[in-house]
């Protein structure tokens, strides 16, 4: 075989050999690459009350009751199929509205109620012009980020 | 590839080019500021902020495109040995690091007012922190050898290896949860950006491809010249 053939061999075998362990060492770590878990998972895993986590999702639409005295707001977390409720006390995001998709970092509490000690709000992939948005509201063709 | 893979050969051809590819990224560049800062609309929920994505999308595709370019030249340095491989992949590597160091610096100012944080350990950003150290070491192991061939064959593995890296960038926000939002515009279907703001977006991408070319040419040629008067040098120390 020529040199520059068996280099080739070499480089190709050696990268396929690279994908190959890369591929298994991302499938092993999954659990600790995500950054959230959504509402049905955080159900079905059954994850202990005082563990921290994050768990992502949208605020459902006609959750939010803000407690103006002491700074709290309470929420729920939803992914269309399982909804969590979230008290947080603190600043929230400039986007943070009810529809919007947020990350909340906190535990569980005994009562099955997330205590957030953080709130990120999480953008969509869509850029749109304020006038656009109007347009397709009125033609009735706007979808609220239903499928986060 | 073969035709320009002459050193002298390339010293010509890309002595034309250069101009037109500095006068180019130049226009390129006006253009595309003007119509992104001033011209394109705000967006409706992220406001005049998403003006940042102008500049912090086409730098983290170029930081993706010269990392793919750096290891296909070491792929060829490495199999077919073509004497302006190694040199392109060298050259390359502090450009694609500023792209980096670009994209992670505007996505931080980002992030603050849209997403309430500097800095999350999400998979899109983490993997591409760790781009950003792959061209720090490529830069540091390709000069760490007193023989330069040696260093570009280290540095010509480490981009190689590197390279796993690239896929896991691109499809980090499709395979696990993160805060980064998906692809926009490189995706299956219709992109999801409004045409007044997908126009800038493509100037600018022109813009920085048209600067990464432009320095790249620079530094080559200066590498090449900078080759040429070493040897000249040994031939009369010999001599």
């Amino acid at each position: 075989m020529k040199p520059k053939r068996r280099r080739l061999y070499f480089v190709a075998f050696g990268m396929l050999a690279l994908g190959t362990a890369a591929v298994l060492i991302l499938t092993a770590l999954e659990e600790n690459i995500v950054f959230f878990y959504s509402p049905t998972e955080v159900a079905e895993k059954a994850i202990a009350p005082g563990r921290n986590f994050r768990i992502g999702g949208l605020v459902e639409e006609n959750s939010v009751k803000r407690h103006t005295d002491s700074m709290t707001t309470e929420f729920n977390i939803t992914d269309l199929n399982h909804t969590t409720p979230v008290t947080y006390r603190g600043i929230l995001p400039d986007l943070f509205r009810e529809g919007q998709g947020v990350v909340a970092e906190g535990a569980l509490g005994p009562d099955g109620v997330f205590r957030a000690t953080e709130i990120l709000a999480k953008h969509d992939e869509n850029y749109m012009p304020p006038g656009v948005v109007e347009a397709l509201k009125k033609s009735g063709r706007w979808q609220e980020d239903a499928a986060e | 590839m073969y035709y320009l893979a002459n050193p002298n050969r390339f010293l010509r051809l890309s002595g034309t080019v250069l101009p037109w590819c500095a006068g180019a990224t130049v226009l390129l560049l006006i253009a595309g500021l003007a119509l992104g800062l001033f011209v394109a609309p705000p967006d409706y929920r992220q406001g005049e902020s998403v003006r940042i994505m102008y500049v912090h999308v086409p730098a983290a595709w170029m930081a993706l495109l010269v990392y793919s370019s750096m290891a296909a030249a070491s792929a060829v340095a490495l199999i077919w040995k073509h004497p302006l491989a190694d040199l392109t992949a060298k050259a390359a590597a502090p450009i694609g690091a500023c792209f980096t160091f670009i994209a992670l610096a505007t996505g931080a100012l980002w992030g603050q007012p849209i997403w309430n944080t500097w800095w999350v350990w999400d998979a899109r950003l983490t993997s591409m922190l760790i781009l950003f150290f792959l061209y720090l070491g490529y830069i540091a192991l390709s000069n760490a050898f007193e023989d330069p061939a040696r260093g570009a064959r280290a540095a010509a593995i480490l981009a190689l290896v590197g390279f796993v890296n690239v896929p896991i960038i691109k499809f980090s926000v499709d395979w696990w949860t993160t805060l980064h939002q998906p692809a926009s515009v490189i995706k299956i279907g219709t992109p999801s950006i409004h045409a007044s703001m997908l126009v800038p977006l493509f100037l600018m991408a022109l813009a920085f491809t048209g600067y990464f070319l432009t320095v790249l040419i620079l530094r080559l040629r200066s590498e090449i010249l900078a080759r040429k008067i070493r040897s000249i040098q040994l031939a009369r120390v010999q001599g």
